[in-house]
């Protein structure tokens, strides 16, 4: 199986007061919070976690896309993604991925990601997300009743630009280009890898399925809640006759390893406690845009006992006021199964159960969450890579893993020079 | 009350109709109409009532087809030919309202006199109007930001025995769709742009206690446009006029329309 280091490069200094003081996490979250000094500390420690992640054995690091966001602060993945490419030699840079509707022309993103691709030596996984209503609806002021078409023809669009040789106009609905060719091209032929990540839309997963693409859930209410829609996932692949190859699905999922079980406790804590009580602070106002959501999702959500109950789940994500029933607690977010915590061993028996249980090949893992500092982030990473990664490393070796980036050989890529 | 439906570009409006005489046409707000309303009764007691649904609003469907603000405009265009026999009066309502002044602009002989409740199409950065979409999930928020009597807008929205409940659910959700679709994220249309084009008579009535609809858009238009216009403000009303005070919505327009 594949271990994958997600950074989110959470705000590490908000007050403790947030939730009670602040309307908002996402959006209209208050600007006089930030301090750009003190980001710049964070944002260099966390490309320094990326890298270190890469150096000390983790297949993939990952960095994703988000706006107006306390708990994200890459509104370009892609900036820190070419100084990862600089920086590691060998980990694959999953970008996860570019909001699609968000760039015009969309070509943008075919552009950036060749680019990242020729860097890192094709090291490049493409992900595609619809983008969430807060980055999108509202922080970018997209339309979302239109939202999704807009983003499957962008697809379409940037798909067509990496393969077609010769210059081509595009007459879409809502892109209009006369010349459409892009240079640089990348890699990895005939694209990169396309992953896409989704919360629980049948219709999502039957697009993945269709264009064999990996559909990456990425909850942040851990594997207990995440069977069910991973179920329901692969339920849906039986009915379209693929097969149950668990590369094709990743899942996101927080750990939190130490020495002993006690001492794991102790740690992470106030870290988790940090991330889901501050940064989960969505303002309600935020969640449900109309037509965001489409009326077949809508439909099958109730129809569904399956996806309802992730929906349930991740509308309390997004309640605002606390978490409408879910885990508020560092004990309650433990046993939720939110964050895997304990020893190296207990830890590689659990992510074993989960992978198997929800058949996912590819994990991403939060090793650094809401405030951890730089040196626990540190520990919890070499930890599992020292002693989880060599435990869990062989699950679904049977299984064929089309879905990873295929660099160019090691000899034929270029290393950085030193400066002088 | 008579419902018929017409058809154009392969989309089919409800039209409902009541009263007899001169006809006028009532363009519903927020989320349309899901059921008649005691102020089209007061407005066919002296007149033909004809009330066409728009696309996405409760009784139509096709917004998803309607891309730009001129596909809106066309529809509308196509719904008031098909709904009526020419030339006529039009009383439009919050989201409609700001469909009513593009057609009137594009196509003045259509439109005789205008009438627009608490309308949508202008935003004003010095004066900023409130987000309409932007409301806590659930059955709670729109009632209070549309009614100064909210308990009207909930009658309006009750479900019916022989409703389904996720059909009405979406059928709400559906009416919020259509109008974002052309109206995202601002409710500016750019009317101001093609306000001199606005030659008709025209009554701008605003409920007193709009949450919605800044004063000063009223003023705004009625500096903007070059025929005569008129502001009244309703005491007591909020957004919309037509659900919290239908007796007096009902004798401004016909005082207007004499």
């Amino acid at each position: 199986m594949k271990n994958l280091w997600f950074h989110l490069m959470p705000y590490k200094e908000l007050p403790d007061e947030f939730r009670e003081e602040h309307p908002s996490v996402w959006v209209n979250i208050d600007s006089r919070l930030f301090d750009p000094e003190r980001a710049h500390v964070m944002y260099n420690e966390f490309m320094d976690e990326l890298e270190y992640a890469a150096e000390v054995g983790f297949d993939g690091i990952c960095v994703n896309e988000h706006h107006s966001n306390g708990y994200g602060m890459m509104p370009s993945p892609n900036l820190i993604a070419s100084t990862l490419a600089r920086r590691t030699s060998d980990a694959a840079l999953c970008v996860m991925g570019n909001s699609l509707a968000l760039y015009n022309p969309p070509v943008r993103v075919a552009e950036e990601f060749a680019m990242l691709d020729c860097i890192s030596g094709g090291r490049l996984i493409a992900g595609f997300p619809v983008g969430s209503p807060m980055d999108t609806a509202f922080a970018y002021g997209q339309n979302p009743s239109m939202l999704r078409d807009r983003y499957y023809e962008a697809h379409d669009l940037v798909m067509k630009a990496w393969q077609e040789e010769d210059t081509f106009s595009f007459n879409g609905r809502f892109n209009k280009l006369r010349y459409v060719n892009v240079w640089p091209r990348p890699v990895q032929k005939p694209h990169p890898p396309i992953w896409i990540p989704g919360g629980g839309s049948i219709e999502t997963w039957r697009w993945c399925a269709e264009l064999d693409y990996v559909y990456s859930y990425l909850s942040y209410f851990g594997y207990k809640l995440g069977l069910k829609t991973m179920q329901g996932f692969w339920e849906e692949m039986d009915k379209l006759g693929k097969d149950r190859n668990p590369y094709r699905a990743g899942f996101l999922q927080f750990v939190g390893v130490a020495e002993t079980h006690e001492e794991a406790l102790a740690l992470y804590k106030e870290p988790a406690e940090y991330f889901y009580g501050r940064c989960l602070h969505v303002s309600p106002t935020f969640v449900q845009p109309p037509g965001y959501t489409t009326e077949a999702t809508i439909r099958a959500r109730v129809q569904s006992q399956i996806v309802a109950a992730a929906t349930k789940e991740r509308s309390k994500q997004h309640s605002g006021g606390g978490f409408g029933g879910g885990a508020t607690t560092w004990e309650e977010i433990v046993e939720a199964g939110y964050v895997i915590v304990g020893t190296p061993d207990e830890v590689a028996e659990r992510i074993k159960e989960v992978c198997t249980n929800l058949n996912v090949g590819n994990l991403m893992l939060l090793l650094q969450f809401g405030n951890m500092d730089h040196d626990l982030t540190k520990y919890n990473t070499k930890l599992y890579a020292e002693q989880v990664l060599p435990q869990v490393r062989d699950l679904f070796s049977e299984w064929e893993n089309r879905w990873w980036p295929r660099p160019m050989a090691s000899e034929a890529r270029h290393a950085p020079s030193e400066v002088a | 009350m008579e419902e018929r439906y017409v058809s154009f570009n392969g989309v089919e409006a409800r039209v409902w109709e009541q009263g007899e005489g001169e006809p006028v046409v009532f363009l519903p707000g927020f989320m349309g109409l899901p059921k008649w309303i005691p102020f089209l009764d007061l407005l066919a007691e002296q007149r033909r009532v004809i009330v066409p649904s728009l696309p996405g609003f409760p009784g139509a469907a096709g917004h998803q087809q309607l891309d730009e603000l001129s596909d809106w405009v066309v529809a509308t265009l196509e719904i008031l030919e098909a709904a009526t026999d020419g030339p006529v009066d039009l009383i439009a309502s919050s989201v409609a309202a700001a469909l009513a002044l593009e057609v009137a602009a594009t196509n003045r002989p259509l439109i005789k006199r205008l009438v627009l409740i608490g309308p949508f199409g202008i935003y004003d950065e010095a004066d900023p109007a409130p987000d309409p979409w932007a409301q806590r999930p659930g059955p709670k928020s729109y009632p209070g930001l549309l009614c100064a009597r909210p308990e009207r807008f909930e009658e309006l929205w009750s479900k019916p025995d022989d409703a389904e409940e996720i059909e009405w659910q979406i059928i709400q959700i559906r009416g919020r769709e259509a109008a974002a679709r052309y109206l995202w994220p601002l409710g500016d249309t750019g009317i101001l742009k093609r306000a001199y084009r606005l030659t008709q008579p025209m009554l701008l009535i605003r409920g007193s206690e709009d949450k919605l609809i800044p004063a000063s858009y009223l003023e705004k238009l009625k500096a903007a446009v070059p025929g005569e216009a008129a502001i009244q403000e309703l005491a007591g009303a909020g957004h919309l006029v037509e659900l919290d005070e239908p007796e007096a919505l009902a004798g401004s327009i016909n005082q207007f329309l004499g």
